[in-house]
């Protein structure tokens, strides 16, 4: 499978790929590590007239503390988030679930701004990212804005992003020793979860129970005024509506959400 | 558009559609046959070569985002006069193949194993091989022959320079 005829621009830096967004509008596409995008160019589920090459923007990778918070570029590539000794140290929540996508290969190659921007409700780190209530900084020719990430996933391949915008940076508050769990449930171990739980700090956020990543809101409710664990969890899918697929039926979602929500909070508060 | 890409230590500049993949551009541009395209949906592995060191699924890279990249397929492992990598002479004592299909991919992918890990346990050679499928089925040989590699040292985890 080759995908159809498109013109290459490679971006030097992050003014290049805005200047090419804004020249060639919708008829253009950034391209990172194109672990989601060449598939679908294969598949002529996308056909960019223009695709811009972000994958060698010098100064967009990196992982550091500022003040309360994380700072990752959004060219870190999946491998060097779960191998960065900062992120270890200060959100080891994010390390570990990046060690959970695809296989070592898909690792190499994926970055954290790809799998934000492309909002798969079924991938990993924009979970963690959500539970741990992190913004999305993002860089158009107007500047740079910040979108808390409860805001940002509109959707099924929908985000908040404008046409000449690229996300830059993602941020997220420091949490340190404060227990975390993540829960994925796959056939194979390099799958996309079929249902995922992140928690995080009274936070939970599920993959796969809805268009985009949500937080399962009746659980943190129930949490903050008191619930236990196993009455919390079990009020994961409510308000939810799961899909079916030839993975899961909707309910069978439904029982995992619970299950995998109620196992992420004991590990988390195992600390 | 142009391309200039170092190939199993030889630099070289073709003449590239945007649109040729990386595994295409070896194959049929190179003339470099090892590397299989079984799936082409990033799935088996087959293709996996190692860019600027580390590995990756050559069926989802652009041959033009390569440029000025490294790349070492199955054919640039073996020294001058026909010596074999640690890695292949390990997969060859230990039977690591039955038809070969998977072979070239899985050793290419297990030399990224070693890189990160030098010494792995038989269950995170496993992990580690998580993005190959061999539809022979021969794991348990595939699994003896990285750690067989693994005894060779530092060599078994590194492509010729
Ligand atoms: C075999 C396989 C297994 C996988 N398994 C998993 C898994 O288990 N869990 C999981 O979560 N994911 C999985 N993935 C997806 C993987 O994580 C992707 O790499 C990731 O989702 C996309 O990142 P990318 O850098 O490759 O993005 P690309 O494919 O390059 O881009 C994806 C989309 O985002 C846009 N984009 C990229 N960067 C930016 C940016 N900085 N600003 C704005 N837009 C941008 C692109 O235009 C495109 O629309 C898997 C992929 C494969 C091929
Ligand atoms: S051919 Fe590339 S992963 Fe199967
Ligand atoms: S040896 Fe036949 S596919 Fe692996």
């Amino acid at each position: 499978m080759i995908p159809a005829p498109f013109e290459y621009v490679r971006a030097g830096s992050v003014d290049e790929a805005i200047a090419a967004l804004t020249e060639h509008g919708d008829d253009a596409k950034l391209l990172a590590g194109g672990h989601s995008l060449l598939p679908l160019m294969k598949l002529r589920l996308a056909v960019p007239a223009v695709l811009v090459d972000i994958s060698r923007i010098p100064e967009f990778s990196y992982v550091r503390v500022d003040g309360d918070e994380v700072a990752i570029g959004a060219g870190t590539r999946h491998f060097e988030l779960e191998r960065s000794d900062v992120a270890r140290a200060e959100v080891p929540l994010l390390p570990h679930v990046a060690s959970r996508v695809g296989d070592p290969q898909v690792r190499h190659k994926g970055t954290l701004g790809g799998t934000v921007a492309h909002s798969d409700p079924a991938s990993d780190l924009p979970t963690a990212l959500l539970a741990l209530d992190g913004s999305v900084v993002v860089q158009g020719p107007g500047g740079r804005r910040s979108i808390p990430v409860t805001e940002f996933w509109l959707g099924f391949f929908e985000t908040a992003l404008e046409p000449d915008e690229l996300v830059v940076e993602l941020r997220v508050p420091r949490t340190g020793t404060a227990g975390w769990g993540y829960e994925k449930f796959t056939r194979r171990e390099n799958d996309w979860p079929i249902v995922a739980a992140a928690a995080v700090q009274g936070r939970v956020a599920l993959a796969n129970m809805a268009g985009s990543v949500v937080r399962a809101t009746a659980t943190e409710e129930a949490l903050a005024n008191g619930a236990s664990i196993e009455e919390a969890a079990a009020l994961a899918d409510q308000g939810l509506e799961p899909s079916s697929d030839m993975h899961a039926d909707a309910e069978y979602r439904r029982h995992l959400a619970r299950l995998l929500t109620r196992r992420a909070l004991e590990t988390a508060s195992r600390g | 558009m142009q391309v200039t890409i170092t190939v199993n230590g030889q630099q070289r500049t073709d003449d590239v559609e945007p649109r040729l993949l990386l595994a295409h551009y070896l194959r049929e541009t190179c003339g470099l046959k090892a590397t299989n395209i079984g799936c082409d949906t990033t799935s088996c592995g087959a293709c996996t070569v190692i860019v600027d060191g580390l590995s990756v699924k050559s069926c989802t890279v652009l041959a033009a985002s390569a440029d000025g990249a490294t790349v070492t397929t199955l054919e640039g492992l073996a020294g001058p006069d026909g010596e074999l990598h640690p890695m292949q002479a390990a997969f060859r004592s230990e039977h690591g193949l039955q038809c070969g299909f998977c072979t070239p991919g899985m050793v290419m992918a297990a030399i990224g194993v070693l890189s990160d890990n030098p010494d792995p346990s038989d269950r995170e050679v496993r992990e580690g091989l998580e993005g190959n499928l061999c539809r022979c089925t021969g794991y348990h040989n595939i699994v003896r022959a990285v750690r067989t590699a693994a005894q060779a040292g530092p060599s078994a985890g590194q492509v010729p320079a």
